[in-house]
This record gives C-alpha cells, sequence and structure tokens, in this order.
C-alpha cells in the first residue's frame, strides 16, 4: 500500500466528478426508472396492465416525454437495459430524448442477487463478469452514470460479517471498473426495512455497513469525488410496534452518515425502499431540516415513490396520459422540495410543533 | 456485528462531545506541552538548559502563566505525566492554574514505540496495559482528554499493511479505553516527514492511513464525535527536490482529509513535525483559505511550532521569562488566526496566494 499508481487521470477525474454533481445538483434528484422485466411485472399487475415489451415501452415514455422543466427536479434517471434501446411514440431513442432535456442518463449494471452459502439467507450481487466492456459500450449508447444494488438484512444473526464483508467488496470493485469507464457508479448497499427491529438498531447496523463500504472503496482505489451513494434511511422495521417521527428518522439517518460517509462523496439519494410516496418525501424533507452540518447533498432516487400515483392514475389506458405524467411531475417537485428542506405539505402542524421533537444528537 | 452493546451512555456521549468542541471551539488549538523527559532533553541542551526536573517545571510555568491574551487561541494542553503533578512557584497546581482559566487539561498516555518484527523498521506504540485505571485517575486529577501517538514512515517498503494495521488497531483500541473514562482521545496516525517522496505520495499513504483508522474505531466502537485527530499535514518529504506552495500543501491535506475523515468528528488539529513556526502558521492558514467544504474544525496541535522561539527567548534565565512568555504568547496569537483563516504573515502576500490553488481534481 505504500505506491500509488493512478488508477485515474486528472481529466477522467475531473469528467465523473462534475457529472456527478449535475446529477445532485442543488433541488435535483434521480427517477429510478430502472425495474428488470420481473419487477415490472409487479407495478403493471397491480392496475391490470399486461407485462408487455410495449407497455413498459409507453410508461416509460410517458414519464420521459413530460415538458422539459421536469429537469428542474429531476437530474438523472436510471435505465434498466431494455429500456436504454427503446424509443419514444415519435422515434426518438430515450437516451437523447432525456439528454436533450439536461438529465444525465444512468444504467442498471448488476444481474441480481446470488445466494451467500453457510449464511441465513444472505446474499451477493452479481454481475462483474465482462462489467469493463459492458461500461464501455454503455458510455457509448449514452450513460454517464451505473447502478448496483447489494442487499442486507436484518435478524437476529443478520447482517452478518461475511455479508457485510462480501457485499462492501463486490461494490467496490464494481465501482472501479465503472470509472474506468467514465460512468459515475451510484453506490447501493441497501439494508431492507423488514423485521421488527427499532430505529436504533437499523441506525447500528447502518453505521457498521457505510464504514466497511467507505473501507473497501478505500481499498480498491475508487475516486470519491465521482461517486454517489444511495443508502437506506434509517428507519425501524416494517414490524416494529414503536413509531417514529419524520425528524427522529432524520437525525438517526443523518447521525450515521456523519459517521461514515466522507465528506468528498458529493451525494446521497436515499432510496425508498417500502416507503409511500407521501412518506418519503416528508423523510427527505426531515433529513434537509436536520440541525446537524450535512457536508454531501441529501437527495432522492427514488421508484416507487416517485411513480406510484403516475401507474394508479395510468391504468393502461391512454386517454389517462396526461394525468398519469402531472402525477409524476407533482412528486417530482414535492420531493425537489424535500431535497432542499422547503416541502411544506398542507395540514403540517408549523415550525414550532416540530421543533421539540428533535433528540440532541448525542442520544444517537 | 448484528447487535450494538452500548459502549457510552447518553449523559457521557454528551460530556464527551462538549469537551472536543470547548477544545476546538472557533480560534483555538492545542499547545502540545507533553514532550516526555528524553525529549524535554532535546529541547533544553541547543540552549544549553540542564535537563532538570526544576528547570522543566520552570519551563512550562513561563507557558502556563502567560496572561489572558492565550484565553481565547488556546482550548486544550496537553501535559506530560510528571508535569501534571507539578506546582507554579506561588504553589499553584499547574492543572488548576490552566482549568481556571478554563483550558481544558490533557495527558499523554502512550508508552513509546516498540519495532514491528519482521518489517523494515517499522514500529507499533505500547501502553495500553493498565491504560483504564491510568485514565480514571487521570480523570480524577484534572484531565479530560488524553493523546497517543503512532508513527509510521514512507519509504519505497514502507508503511507496510502490518504498520497501517497494527497502528490503527492499537489507535482504536486506546481510544475505546479513553472514552470509558471519561476522557476525548486525541487520535495521532503520525507519517513522518522524513524521505523524499513527493506531496502526492504523502496524500496517497495518508489516505489509506487515515481510512484504516476510521475503520478501526468503527470496529471498536469509539464515538466520533467525542474524538479529535491529530494527523500530519500532507507534504513533501523533507528531502524531496520539488518544493510546493502553502496552498498545494493545503489542497492536498484537505482532499485527504475530506476523502477519509467523517463529518462526525469535531476537529482536526495538526501536528507540526518539522515545520519552523512560520510555516506551521501559514500552512494551517491556507488550509482555512482552502476553497474545499471542510465540516470539521481545523487547527493546531503543536509542540515546538508555538515554543520554538519562547525556548530560544528563554535560555534557562529567569530574567528572561518574561521574554519567553511573550514569544509563546504571539505564536499562541498567530496560530488561532491561522485557524480561522485570517493570519498575515509579513512575508506573504495577500492576493498573490489565492491564485496558487490547483484544482483538486488533480490530487
Amino acid at each position: 500500500m505504500t505506491h500509488q499508481y493512478p488508477s485515474l487521470s486528472p481529466e477522467q477525474k475531473k469528467e465523473l466528478a462534475t457529472i456527478a454533481q449535475r446529477i445532485v445538483a442543488p433541488g435535483k434528484g434521480i427517477l429510478a426508472a430502472d425495474e428488470s422485466t420481473g419487477t415490472m411485472a409487479k407495478r403493471l399487475q397491480k392496475i391490470n396492465v399486461e407485462n408487455t415489451e410495449e407497455n413498459r415501452r409507453y410508461f416509460r415514455d410517458l414519464l420521459f416525454s413530460v415538458d422539459p422543466s421536469i429537469s428542474d427536479n429531476i437530474g438523472g434517471i436510471i435505465f434498466f437495459h431494455e429500456t436504454l434501446y427503446q424509443k419514444s411514440d415519435k422515434g426518438i431513442p430515450f437516451p437523447k430524448l432525456v439528454k436533450d432535456k439536461g438529465i444525465v442518463v444512468g444504467i442498471k449494471v448488476d444481474k441480481g442477487t446470488a445466494g451467500l452459502n453457510g449464511t441465513d439467507g444472505e446474499t451477493t450481487t452479481q454481475g462483474l463478469d465482462g462489467l469493463s466492456e459492458r461500461c464501455a459500450q454503455y458510455k457509448k449508447d449514452g450513460c454517464d452514470f451505473a447502478k448496483w444494488r447489494c442487499v442486507l438484512k436484518i435478524s437476529d444473526g443478520c447482517p452478518s460479517a461475511l455479508a457485510i464483508a462480501e457485499n462492501a467488496n463486490v461494490l467496490a470493485r464494481y465501482a472501479s471498473i465503472c470509472q474506468q469507464n467514465g460512468l459515475v457508479p451510484i453506490v447501493e448497499p441497501e439494508i431492507l426495512p423488514d423485521g421488527d427491529h427499532d430505529l436504533l438498531r437499523c441506525q447500528y447496523v447502518t453505521e457498521k455497513v457505510l464504514a466497511a463500504t467507505y473501507k473497501a472503496l478505500s481499498d480498491h482505489h475508487v475516486y470519491l469525488e465521482g461517486t454517489l451513494l444511495k443508502p437506506n434511511m434509517v428507519t425501524a422495521g416494517h414490524s416494529c410496534p414503536k413509531k417514529y417521527t419524520p425528524e427522529e428518522v432524520g437525525m438517526a439517518t443523518v447521525t450515521a452518515l456523519r459517521r461514515t460517509v466522507p465528506a468528498a462523496v458529493p451525494g446521497i439519494c436515499f432510496l425508498s425502499g417500502g416507503q409511500s410516496e407521501e412518506e418519503a418525501s416528508l423523510n427527505l424533507n426531515a433529513m434537509n431540516k436536520t440541525p446537524l452540518h450535512r457536508p454531501w447533498k441529501l437527495s432522492f432516487s427514488y421508484g416507487r415513490a416517485l411513480q406510484a400515483s403516475a401507474l394508479a392514475a395510468w391504468k393502461g389506458k391512454p386517454e389517462n396520459r396526461k394525468a398519469s405524467q402531472d402525477a409524476f411531475c407533482t412528486r417530482a417537485k414535492i420531493n425537489s422540495l424535500a431535497s432542499k428542506g422547503e416541502y411544506k405539505p398542507t395540514g403540517q402542524a408549523d415550525k414550532a410543533a416540530t421543533q421539540s421533537l428533535f433528540t440532541a444528537s448525542y442520544v444517537y | 456485528m448484528t447487535h450494538q452493546y452500548p459502549a457510552l451512555t447518553p449523559e457521557q456521549k454528551k460530556e464527551l462531545q462538549e469537551i472536543a468542541q470547548r477544545i476546538v471551539a472557533p480560534g483555538k488549538g492545542i499547545l502540545a506541552a507533553d514532550e516526555s523527559t528524553g525529549s524535554m532533553a532535546k529541547r533544553l541542551n541547543p540552549i544549553g538548559v540542564e535537563n532538570t526536573e526544576e528547570n522543566r517545571r520552570l519551563y512550562r510555568q513561563l507557558l502556563f502563566t502567560a496572561d489572558q491574551r492565550i484565553d481565547s487561541c488556546i482550548g486544550g494542553v496537553i501535559f506530560f505525566h510528571e508535569t501534571l503533578y507539578q506546582n507554579a512557584d506561588d504553589g499553584t497546581p499547574f492543572v488548576k492554574m490552566i482549568k481556571d482559566r478554563g483550558i481544558v487539561v490533557g495527558i499523554k498516555v502512550d508508552k513509546g514505540v516498540v519495532p514491528l518484527a519482521g518489517t523494515n523498521g517499522e514500529t507499533t506504540t505500547q501502553g495500553l496495559d493498565g491504560l483504564s485505571e491510568r485514565c480514571a485517575q487521570y480523570k480524577k486529577d484534572g484531565a479530560d482528554f488524553a493523546k497517543w501517538r503512532s508513527v509510521l514512515k514512507i519509504s519505497e517498503t514502507t508503511p507496510s499493511e502490518l504498520a497501517i494495521m497494527e497502528n490503527a488497531n492499537v489507535l482504536a483500541r486506546y481510544a475505546s479505553i479513553c472514552q470509558q473514562n471519561g476522557i476525548v482521545p486525541i487520535v495521532e496516525p503520525e507519517i513522518l516527514p522524513d524521505g523524499e517522496h513527493d506531496l502526492k505520495r504523502c496524500q496517497y499513504v495518508t489516505e489509506k492511513v487515515l481510512a484504516a483508522c476510521y475503520k478501526a474505531l468503527s470496529d471498536h466502537h469509539v464515538y466520533l464525535e467525542g474524538t479529535l485527530l491529530k494527523p500530519n499535514m500532507v507534504t513533501a518529504g523533507h528531502s524531496c527536490p520539488t518544493k510546493y506552495s502553502n496552498e498545494e500543501i493545503a489542497m492536498a491535506t484537505v482532499t485527504a482529509l475530506r476523502r477519509t475523515v467523517p463529518p462526525a468528528v469535531p476537529g482536526v488539529t495538526f501536528l507540526s513535525g518539522g515545520q519552523s513556526e512560520e510555516e506551521a502558521s501559514i500552512n494551517l492558514n491556507a488550509i482555512n483559505n482552502c476553497p474545499l467544504s471542510r465540516p470539521w474544525a481545523l487547527t493546531f496541535s503543536y509542540g515546538r511550532a508555538l515554543q520554538a522561539s519562547a525556548l530560544n527567548a528563554w535560555r534557562g534565565a529567569r530574567d528572561n521569562e518574561k521574554a519567553a512568555t511573550e514569544e509563546f504568547i504571539k505564536r499562541a496569537e498567530a496560530n488561532g488566526l491561522a485557524s480561522r483563516g485570517k493570519y498575515v504573515s509579513s512575508g506573504t502576500a495577500g492576493a498573490a496566494g489565492q491564485s496558487l490553488y490547483v484544482a483538486n481534481h488533480a490530487y
């Protein structure tokens, strides 16, 4: 570890840092539209729409064809492979449609989870084989960032030391390969919200997982200024009897991030997990109002939390197109405000009432 | 690693965090007056002063009796064990003198370096035995923070993975034990400036060493908000033919810290290594003017860089004490300004310095 063999030239670093900063420019976040074919089946089944290639194209077209002012709120869109090579109704390739709005195009590059033998149902994520060549091609085809999702879970014996170490390592390998090919890697170590654990437990596990992730990124010589982080928010498990306020979620999350994420990382774009659209916005807003210094942008990379209303409004009917687009734009605008801590939902108690809910950071 | 067994209560965390923040309050830094008996010999010999206990007491006294001008620029003083139990001429314990003026008392707790067999002359640091009991006693005797120095060096083959890992681990054990006893640990992983390596090499090594330190601190469940970091600045080796500007040193240093030191750490208090008094102040000033976001306080924990002129002015003569104290106050004030980025050295041109910052993607 004594000699540096620079993995990136200054020009490569500058390009990566610039891309990352464009994605998380003030008021902007990411639309995660990278649902795999199998995942789209689940989304479309709920609104009784057949999971055909055309229906998938139609829905993404609906999202990508909204007014160009969407680029005030959306800095990047994550694509699934199939979508990258589809076209709009008017025959415009989707990457071009998105890029022409000033939005950065991203691509999901992992190939799903695989079992870790000898563990309690834990996984790692595959997709490293030929990844460099795939990234080079994606870069040519218009992508400037990538996403790779690792998954951990909380239970009595999980996450295990192996799961933490293995997932951190595979994320770092992926990140290193992306950067070699001019793609900004979004690093996603998702800790699932399933379980009855409380907020403190999730915070503790999140801190351990993120510490391991950033040690691995350092070991693999990844240029942090040219990366983004996509973590879970720190929340209690779904089945936890105790309920927490957005302010408590904000404080626990920001505390965990301050203890683990170096300031060089330009932005943190939360995943929405199983949260409702409104929950995801309220929590993001609370993050951005937490009274602790936050040296990175705190924004969103939402899938369901940006699309649920749009899907429900569409129901597969062309006559609902505009209503569906409006629903999407509304959530995008709200999350943009939340990323600046300026979201004021109607009916929310005034500032004074919410202030008292902050528990001092030293309790976390 | 799945269950938390909290190492500290909320009250313990609150105390540690407040102590740390008091030490690095805006405009303040640390006087490292913890030279061991052996190190004091090296300071006193050049000025022709005999290394006796009384001389060491007289010397620390002239530092600690500085007037109220240092109250706004010194947040903490690190003591050596002997000094913690010494008194001023009028019988006032040094500890009481320092605490009464609102300055936090610290204590060096390591027991020096020992070799790592099978390496190229690398070391670890000892001092863990009975450390908890020693910390408890120091806390009773007035100390609220501690310091432990680990040492690494840059050469063709060093620092080795073992040296990095072992020193990070021992620093984390020390930190964990301190916090259990209400003492804020200053974590010092010093990378020596000896050698002919360039700025980039030092930056690279510093990043690897600090990444290892913070992983170890996480593994040992250390409460970061109740710690301080005392690193080297990122500089070229002493024998490096290329000379770098203060702005380049600042950019390399801040970049390395931004990549490794979590924002939860309240302050980074640089060691001065072999830098001259003026160099140490100018570099600290440049660091605090670096155009990159810095979420921690960036200040000083200087030994020689606060005391060199004072020692020279004193030369062991009681008649010179006032003059020597003045020299110390001057450097304390200069570094207080530097920690706010407001130090103007008589030699530097203000505006000319700004343009020397190289964009950080070059680092």
